[in-house]
């Protein structure tokens, strides 16, 4: 080829909108553009999964509640009434759904995100920004926290005859930290699953002690008062006080949110720097 | 033809640890120990690598451009990285090395049935399969009525794709990615499943894309497919780029690298294609009841069918029919059998089989002949498809019969004129 040839072939391709396929990790800002330009893709993800959990199961949105139902049972009974666990002064039931409503979300979510990649076979048939599919994850199951969320309001006031206090509006607030948490962490177990596939057998267990590092069973007071700007290391401590403080007044999360917001930024900061280095190659080992 | 260009392939090549690949299949316990094994391996601090690799090239310094509006036929065997090119170009996965800039909306179809979800109806997953493809929702609805007419599933729109045929499936996913208006679209033997109503249904649909200007990059095993399709070729060998060039010229390159003497009589399956559950393995020409590559004209053309089905699919061979299509060295189909007529056999219900074929001489006027099999469904499940599954020589007949000899410019088929003089009339005596 003669390289007048080749000018004018860049001149022309540059022209118009391009793709530029080659080796390499892309900046976190176009990885960002191109996901804002597949949104409509992203919700139409949410929907299938959706759709089809509500189709094949039998019970579909009982589960929703179901689960952290059962589990504040089981809860009430062990720590709450055989233990005697303190509950910042509130029934120890709705004190411990208050809790397990976000954490079975962010259950769900994560373990949704950590094999959406592994198994998913869409990805290797066709292109679209391999980030949707664990964002998808932790979007769906935010439906059940919605079911969920009304049995909780419904059992503390038909039950307790108490009103949701006013700070309850800022629930949302914590409803997206859990999110994003479960974003964070699920872009970085998803990306470690693809290479190793321990991961699929050491979550389980991270999930279990991650859940006795949060105060669900017990309240965030037990822990002394100096140490607790650094329990906020974990942001499910902060979501879980923040549901209680929202819903049933209990004393706010204070400085631990602050040390939350931190450490949420940098695991979702670092997730993605791992995920861009991971994305191009996946579909080779899956 | 537009003179800019809309693909730039520059010095491309992807590098694949094969064994990597190998650990993906397998049983739950395999998989277990290969996970104990490796966390073993990581705890006791020897070797982070997954068990030995070994790496391949399955396309290396590739570069070629596309002008817009162009049909480019990519031509090679099996393993000549025809398919890894495609995956590449339409971003599936990453190239180790080089690059390739592509301008205009990309479109691939690579396989169908992209996305479908089987507890979704049909409306369900055109939707979900338009939005993956890279539809927007109102581009979706808009040509809604459209996809549904062209998949004619219509009746069934509603229902549940779990309920579909494997005939329907293919053409609802086709009419969705057909629908998608890129101005550069990637395909690679999507058409390989269908009927052949719906394939020329798709062809033609191909067609007019490109006469709408888009440029289109085609994989292909069907080679007259591609011929009728592109304009010009690309030729792949053991993941180089060997050739570009008209498209003609490039299909007899192809055509001549795959037929040297050694070759003939034996099964070569570099061009299948079909959904693979049952396989044709082996096919083989029989004289005198042993293998060979050379039969005379005027012995019987005897083939040996091996045919199986694949592990891990469940059911058997009955219900599968097989053809034999026996082609001019030009590809083009001379005849064709199926164990389903002429009071042929059914296949047994049975993970595996051998038939056999008689075709009786003479047959053909000496020269090259090839040899496509396919199993499965005829026009409607497309199992496996064997095109140049063997390639033989007629030789000339052991007892000529014919005192003029057999010439190709009379005809490629023998057959055996019984002549019967009805009438004659009394010679005219002229005195």
């Amino acid at each position: 080829m003669t390289s007048p040839q080749v000018t004018r072939g860049e001149q022309a391709v540059t022209a118009r909108v391009t793709t530029i396929v080659q080796a390499g990790r892309r900046p976190l800002p176009a990885l960002l553009r191109e996901f804002w330009a597949y949104r409509e893709l992203l919700y139409f993800l949410v929907w299938r999964d959706a759709k089809v959990r509500y189709k094949q199961t039998v019970l579909g949105a009982a589960w929703a509640v179901l689960q952290p139902f059962m589990t504040m049972v089981v809860f009430s009974v062990v720590f709450g009434r055989l233990v005697g666990v303190p509950s910042d002064g509130r029934p120890y039931a709705l004190f411990s759904f208050a809790a397990l409503v976000p954490w079975t979300y962010f259950a769900q979510s994560l373990s949704n995100a950590a094999a959406s990649l592994v198994g998913n076979r869409v990805i290797a048939r066709v292109y679209f920004p391999r980030l949707l599919v664990p964002a998808a994850s932790v979007l769906t199951p935010l439906i059940d926290l919605g079911i969920a969320l009304v049995m909780m309001f419904l059992i503390q006031m038909g039950w307790y005859h108490q009103w949701p206090s006013p700070q309850v509006i800022l629930l949302p607030l914590f409803i997206l930290l859990a999110c994003v948490t479960a974003f964070a962490a699920g872009i970085w177990f998803a990306a470690l699953n693809v290479k190793y596939r321990d991961v699929r057998f050491v979550l389980p267990f991270t999930l279990q002690f991650w859940m006795f590092a949060t105060p669900i069973a017990y309240p965030a007071s037990l822990v002394p008062e100096r140490w607790r700007p650094l329990y906020g290391l974990n942001p499910m401590a902060s979501v879980v006080e923040g549901f209680r403080w929202a819903v049933l007044a209990t004393p706010p999360p204070g400085l631990m949110l602050v040390v939350s917001c931190v450490s949420v930024s940098v695991a979702l900061w670092s997730g993605l720097h791992y995920f861009r280095r991971v994305e191009g190659t996946l579909v080779d080992v899956l | 033809m537009s003179s800019d260009l809309a693909l730039k392939v520059e010095g491309l090549g992807k590098l694949y640890q094969i064994g990597q690949a190998a650990q993906q299949a397998g049983t739950l316990r395999e998989r277990l120990t290969m996970a104990a094994g490796s966390l073993g391996r990581r705890l006791t601090g020897r070797e982070g690598a997954e068990g030995p690799t070994t790496p391949l090239w399955a396309i290396r310094d590739v570069s070629f451009d596309v002008e817009r509006g162009e049909v480019v036929g990519v031509v090679g065997g099996n393993g000549a990285g025809k398919s890894t090119l495609l995956r590449v170009l339409s971003r599936i996965t990453e190239p180790t090395e080089g690059r390739a800039i592509i301008a205009g909306r990309v479109g691939a179809l690579l396989e169908v049935s992209t996305g479908f979800h089987q507890e979704l109806t049909g409306r369900e997953n055109i939707f979900l399969s338009g939005a993956i493809l890279g539809m927007s929702k109102a581009e979706i609805v808009r040509k809604f009525d459209q996809i549904v007419e062209f998949s004619g599933v219509d009746r069934f729109i509603d229902t549940p794709v779990r309920f579909y045929s494997s005939g329907m499936h293919v053409r609802l996913a086709f009419a969705v990615a057909a629908h998608l208006e890129p101005e550069i679209l990637f395909v690679d033997e999507v058409l390989a499943v269908g009927d052949a109503q719906f394939q020329k249904k798709c062809l033609g649909k191909m067609g007019e894309v490109s006469r709408e200007g888009r440029t289109i990059l085609f994989v292909s095993h069907n080679l007259e497919a591609v011929q009728r399709m592109c304009s010009r070729g690309l030729l792949f060998e053991q993941g180089r780029l060997v050739a570009t060039g008209p498209i003609a010229d490039i299909i007899a390159r192809y055509r001549a690298a795959q037929s040297d003497d050694e070759s003939l009589g034996r099964f070569r399956s570099a061009s299948r294609q079909g959904l693979g559950y049952a396989r044709v393995e082996d096919v083989k020409l029989l004289v005198d009841g042993r293998p060979a590559g050379q039969v005379p004209c005027d012995a019987d053309l005897v083939f040996e069918c091996h045919v199986t089905m694949t592990p891990g699919h469940g059911g058997t061979l009955s219900g599968q029919t097989l053809e034999v299509t026996v082609c001019g060295d030009d590809g083009v189909p001379l005849c064709s059998v199926m164990t389903a007529d002429d009071g042929g056999v059914e296949l047994p219900a049975a993970q595996s089989c051998v038939v056999r074929v008689r075709l009786a001489g003479p047959t053909f006027v000496p020269g090259r002949y090839r040899l496509n099999t396919f199993l499965g469904i005829p026009n409607l499940i497309h199992a496996d498809e064997v095109f140049d599954a063997l390639e033989f020589e007629v030789l000339p007949p052991m007892h000529p019969w014919r005192a003029t000899g057999l010439s190709r410019a009379r005809g490629i088929v023998c057959r055996v004129g019984e002549w019967t003089l009805m009438d004659a009339d009394t010679p005219v005596l002229t005195a």
